[in-house]
């Protein structure tokens, strides 16, 4: 497809400025340019089919299977954006919730905050919730943060470790980093779950907090987390969960009763919001009793005449200026109460059935990474493919040619050749079933045609791109 | 370096002794497993490491990992042609693609690193 430049014709244009009818200000020349800005010329009709033929090479899960592992591309109900659409929640000035004198006229958003948190919270077997955190990791970070909090108002200065299993998501020990803490980090077993002695060996009186993510990286859920819990609190550390796969539990167990002290939500992971980057995201938190003081402030509280904001004494701060990514609230909150609680463990069900169907079928032709079955996601290896010369990478590429997303490949690093496949809880099973057809078609040309896969993918606007390339020589255009 | 000569971490680390220093580097299967390597960060002359820390940085297409010190010891010389040239790590992993020279080394540390034929063995039971 052409680039918009290249479509480009000297004097075309799509827009007629009227004259102009104020007398013209002078503009001191720093501020001017030198030379024009080497914008396209384009007419109206150019501009409205270049954008029309891009927008159709978008892939998305509204067209798309897109089973990205421990990524949760999930379905975005349209119910819940109908409802963020209207115009008292879209229109709503955040300064609104600035001062005592605008309450009364912003009692819904107000309210809206109040249960989102509190339904929150009690997903989560926890005391209170906060929606500031813009995203996944800001919520981690305010976590993290809160647990600094915490040990500085004690006085546990010498609490300056986290401990981190190797299965965790990146975003973890660049989290704990980056609140000051080390980070010390705990192998994973042959069964894919935290090796517990290793744990208990690195429990020390210098250990702030353990972050763990649970079902795990793997997709196991983590048997051992409640004595990890107890082992944590005998030496006053405060236990992380990390709500990534807080959808394959959802309704079904709460990580406030395992013990775990704080959480973030991906309110787009278990929710249905729309993913980060085309989202915005939202990193919801929500805390149990020890963590309850320093929450993030100001918060919504109900009283006899409404919903007021009032200040935390002890709060370690703001996260976000106003509530966050409100809007992505407001559709977390439509589904919420568009599921109701019997629902939302039926989410949870449903993903964790769907995940283990694949595995089911695929599992001969892939490797198991791990023994038994698994939660919401499913984790194979290429690994006998790679002996043969066709890797996780062809096969992705490859799958790409037959209409699907690829599945996350690469990733838990602890598994070689790694294929990571998380359908969610909304495919039906005759898309699983295309899916599955097509990885085992791939599997049969490892033997039969292994060229066709490097080949790979040959009917996508781009064919295969030169990673290394784009990594070392990163261009960042920019007008002069 | 002949491989066979070499000793190895269970975090895929090479070492072998050359006129009195230590070379290190990542081995064939690290570099296999991590794919084209874009990045490289190496330590600096003259720092001193401990067994364990992390000494250096390579980020591959797939991954981002931290290179430790195989030993304890003093860094003598870099290899600053890794970090330009990046895919001396994939193409020569034991030769041109080395990371950094260690003097000052701990001889005991050393003697107790993997032979190749058990570094070998631990790979093929992954």
């Amino acid at each position: 497809m052409e680039l918009i430049f290249e479509k480009s014709r000297a004097g075309r244009r799509a827009v007629s400025l009227e004259p102009l009818d104020v007398p013209e200000a002078p503009l001191s020349t720093e501020f001017c340019r030198t030379a024009a800005l080497p914008l396209p010329e384009v007419g109206e009709l150019d501009v409205v089919r270049h954008f029309t033929l891009l927008s159709r090479l978008n892939f998305g899960v509204d067209s798309h299977f897109y089973p990205l592992g421990s990524c949760t591309m999930k379905y975005n109900p349209k119910v819940s954006e109908l409802v963020a659409a209207l115009p008292g929640f879209a229109a709503l000035h955040p300064h609104l919730s600035t001062a005592k004198v605008y309450e009364p006229v912003c009692q819904g958003a107000l309210e809206l905050v109040f249960e989102t948190e509190r339904m929150l919270a009690e997903i989560g077997g926890m005391k209170a919730g906060c929606l500031q955190p813009m995203a996944g990791a800001h919520g981690e970070l305010a976590g993290v943060l809160l647990i600094a909090a915490y040990h500085r108002d004690k006085g546990n200065t010498h609490k300056r470790t986290i401990l981190i299993p190797d299965s965790a998501h990146g975003t973890n020990p660049a989290t704990a980093a980056m609140a000051g803490f080390e980070v010390r980090e705990i192998p994973s077993t042959a069964a894919g779950t935290m090796d517990f002695d290793k744990l208990v060996e690195a429990l020390d009186d210098t250990v702030a907090g353990v972050m763990m993510t649970c079902p795990n990286t793997h997709g196991l859920f983590e048997p051992k987390v409640h004595e990890v819990a107890e082992r944590a609190h005998a030496v006053d550390a405060l236990l992380y969960y990390d709500g990534a796969n807080l959808n394959a539990i959802v309704g079904k167990c709460r990580p406030g009763d395992l013990g775990f002290d704080v959480m973030h939500f991906n309110l787009h992971k278990t929710f249905a919001t729309p993913h980060g980057m085309g989202g915005p995201g939202s990193g919801a938190i929500a805390v149990g009793e020890r963590l309850l003081p320093y929450l993030p402030g100001p918060k919504v509280v109900k009283g006899p005449d409404g919903y007021t904001l009032e200040a935390i004494p002890k709060s370690m701060g703001r996260m976000a200026a106003f509530f966050g990514n409100f809007l992505i609230a407001v559709r977390a909150y439509a589904f919420l109460r568009h599921y109701g609680g019997d629902g939302l463990a039926s989410v949870g069900e449903n993903a964790v059935l769907n995940a283990n169907y694949m595995f089911a079928r695929l599992r001969g032709a892939y490797q198991a990474a791990f023994e038994g079955n698994c939660m919401h996601e499913c984790v194979l290896s290429a690994s006998r493919q790679a002996d043969k010369g066709v890797h996780a990478l062809d096969i992705a590429k490859a799958l790409l040619d037959r209409g699907f997303h690829a599945p996350t490949i690469y990733f838990p690093m602890t598994v070689r050749e790694c294929l990571m496949i998380e359908p969610t809880e909304t495919e039906s099973k005759e898309t699983m079933d295309f899916f599955c057809d097509a990885m085992l078609e791939i599997a049969r040309l490892v033997d039969e045609d292994p060229n066709a896969l490097h080949a790979a993918p040959v009917t996508m606007p781009v064919s295969r791109l030169d990673e290394v390339r784009a990594a070392k020589n990163l261009n960042c255009a920019c007008l002069t | 370096m002949n491989p066979e000569s070499l000793r190895y971490t269970m975090d895929h680390e090479w070492v072998g002794e050359q006129n009195g220093l230590c070379v290190v580097g990542i081995t064939d299967y690290a570099q296999e497993q991590l794919g084209d390597v874009t990045y490289v960060e190496l330590p600096k002359i003259g720092q001193r490491l401990k067994r364990g820390e992390e000494a250096a940085v390579v980020e591959s297409v797939k991954a981002a990992s931290d290179v430790y010190a195989p030993l304890s010891g003093e860094v003598a010389e870099i290899n600053e042609q890794v970090e330009n040239e990046t895919d001396l790590v994939n193409r020569d992993p034991y030769g041109r693609g080395w990371f950094f020279k260690l003097k000052k080394y701990d001889a005991v540390e050393y003697a107790e690193l993997m032979t190749y034929t058990a570094y070998r063995a631990f790979c093929q039971g992954r």
